[in-house]
């Protein structure tokens, strides 16, 4: 199997505060991958300096063999990587289908003069770039919130738009931080449901997440970050029998 | 509902375009009809009514659209007006044809747009509001001093005798007689301004709802996911600053050669701050709002002129004057529709449609 993002030795220093220590991982084309950790382990830092929202203090990326350009978010998002937020960020004020034609940004061209005269080559583009959303938002399963308000949209179905959205771009790599986060068990199974179709229909999943039973069940392999370092990495089985990963869960004294 | 009758679609069609003719019409007939109801210098308000319209509009796409707050917006009308004047006036002793120095304007005031653009591109909120507002204080400051160590602007005394629009041998200044009706400047004038406003207008329709207009609203609701979806946003940003800069530049300069006379006075914190409000008050990012708003605050001060007399005429005498009264009424209007109407007195669809909530017509694009 071909790796299709690779970290090398990424740090991340804050002051005085080592966020990141030398992290490398490998993850494989079409791969569920979790990263999991305590709180403040260094996850949606990974996920900042893989997305070029922060700069990394040392190390880089490789992605399909290719060195990655983390210094702008445009570009790594450009490059095939797309995100989703623990807090979940929607265009609040932008209807469910803008929100996901806001995604397909990146894959059509349509310039200012062709958007004031209307080209043929325009119209098509914006018809394309309409049905492709549609679809997204029946992949999804919330078309009947098409014409909604993004934030009127009920929760579950906000962290849903908001994985459609990060899909219209055509990513080769869909990195999810906390997808699960505050839903019910109902929500959490379909979100399950989807993610595994997700990945079936070609896309490869990094995937932060608290619920570990939802990691355990999904991922093909997860790597456990403790204090900024990676402290194992493997199988969901191992990893839940390795005494590092026990340790910094459940504290030394149950080692 | 796709399967909507042919002939209906044809009828309703034509129902459209008919619309579109008796607007028109009542658009030509606009001018003749108010000077011969309420005076010629009304007819002048309508064009400064037009002039602001094409400001807001032009304002609109950078506050509206991209979210980026602009205080110095008259800048880019400045910058216009003195492009126009400089190369259509005894000024520097040139005399371009409009047609050349309009688009000038317009490309000038563009690239001041991305000047201030530039440094600003990481500012939000308030700070780019104080930065902008720099911007438009030192804009008005140079045209104000550059007489000297050269005399460019003619300092505060501005530039006199800028040439009119003239298509061949026809001025716009003059007055011309056609049959029974007169064609003064400011009718003609109407003609140019409408024109122009309304491809204004146009342009600003097709761009709100294109890729790029959705880009500039994706950056106002929220930069950091914009830039997750792969938009560029320093270009996104510095095209909406152009964008709005161009309009302006384009109204100054119709302004220089309406006026005959340009000086930096026109061109104060104050202005920028009222074409604000006509934005705000319209109802931002919304178009049939913001000439709206434009039309309603150039003309209602005007309208507050008869009050003077009123009070002499009822009253016996002038217990507020008019000009007291505009500020007090203007404060007060904009008190009330920030508590009554916080979108705008004619807001966008899309707070509507919130408010109907679920149903859904897969209307909009049928139309087109």
């Amino acid at each position: 199997m071909t790796a299709l993002l690779e970290a090398v030795g990424v740090s991340k220093r804050f002051g005085g505060l080592d966020a990141l220590t030398d992290i490398s991982l490998s993850i494989n084309g079409n791969e569920i991958y979790g990263l999991i950790g305590p709180n403040g382990a260094g996850k949606t830092t990974f996920f900042n300096v893989l997305t070029g929202f922060y700069e990394a203090s040392a190390g880089r990326f490789m992605l399909d063999g290719r060195e990655l350009d983390v210094a702008a978010p445009h570009a790594v998002a450009a490059a095939g990587i797309a995100r989703t937020f623990q807090n979940i960020r929607l265009f609040a004020n932008m209807t469910a289908l803008e929100n996901v034609m806001v995604g397909c940004h990146l894959r059509s061209r349509a310039g200012v003069i062709g958007a004031v005269l209307r080209t043929r080559s325009t119209r098509m583009e914006e018809r394309s770039v309409h049905e492709r959303a549609r679809h997204l938002l029946d992949y999804v399963g919330i078309t009947a919130h098409e014409h909604s308000l993004a934030r009127s949209l009920p929760y579950g179905d906000q962290r849903r738009l908001e994985i459609a959205r990060a899909l219209a771009t055509e990513p080769k790599l869909l990195a999810l931080d906390e997808p699960a986060a505050g839903m019910n068990a109902t929500e959490t199974a379909t979100l399950r449901a989807l993610l595994a179709r997700i990945r079936a229909d070609g896309t490869t999943i990094l995937l932060i997440e608290h619920d570990v039973k939802l990691v355990m069940g999904l991922c093909d392999r997860v790597a456990v970050l403790d204090y900024g370092k990676k402290i194992a990495e493997g199988i969901p089985a191992d990893v839940q029998r390795n005494s590092a990963v026990i340790e910094a869960y459940l504290g030394g004294a149950l080692a | 509902m796709s399967a909507q009758h042919p002939s209906a679609q044809r009828s309703s069609r034509a129902a459209l375009w008919a619309g579109y003719a008796l607007i028109g019409l009542v658009l030509i007939a606009v001018p003749f009809a108010v000077d011969a109801a309420l005076g010629r210098s009304w007819v002048r308000i309508m064009d400064v009514a037009l002039l602001f319209t094409m400001l807001a509009l032009g304002l609109n796409i950078v506050v509206g659209y991209a979210g980026l707050l602009d205080l110095g917006y008259v800048a880019f009308f400045a910058v216009g007006a003195y492009c126009y004047a400089l190369l259509g006036s005894p000024q520097l002793g040139i005399h371009l044809s409009f047609f050349l120095v309009l688009p000038l304007c317009a490309f000038v005031a563009a690239i001041f747009g991305v000047l201030l653009g530039a440094p600003t591109l990481k500012l939000r909120g308030d700070y780019l509001a104080i930065v902008t507002l720099g911007f438009g204080e030192i804009v008005r400051i140079f045209l104000n001093n550059l007489n000297r160590p050269f005399n460019l602007t003619n300092g505060p005394q501005g530039i006199t005798l800028v040439d009119p629009l003239q298509v061949g041998s026809f001025t716009l200044s003059k007055t011309y007689t056609l049959g029974p009706m007169t064609i003064a400047a400011v009718h003609s004038y109407y003609f140019v301004f409408l024109v122009c406003a309304l491809l204004i207008i146009l342009v600003s329709v097709r761009l709100e709802d294109s890729r790029i207009g959705r880009a500039w609203i994706a950056i106002r609701e929220d930069e950091i996911a914009a830039k997750a979806m792969g938009i560029n946003t320093r270009n996104v940003k510095l095209l909406a600053f152009a964008m709005g800069a161009t309009f302006g530049g384009v109204s100054g300069g119709l302004f220089a050669a309406f006026q005959g006379f340009i000086s930096p006075e026109s061109f104060t914190l104050l202005d920028s701050i009222m074409i604000l409000c006509m934005v705000v008050l319209g109802g931002m990012g919304h178009v049939p709002g913001i000439v709206l708003g434009a039309v309603l605050l150039t003309a209602l001060p005007e309208a507050l002129r008869y009050v003077g007399p009123l009070q002499q005429q009822w009253l016996g005498r002038v217990f507020i004057d008019p000009s007291d009264l505009r500020m007090l009424l203007f404060g007060l209007a904009l008190v009330l529709m920030m508590l009554f109407r916080p979108a705008g007195l004619w807001p966008s669809k899309i707070r509507k449609r919130e408010l109907k909530g679920g149903e859904s017509p897969a209307a909009p694009e049928a139309t087109t």
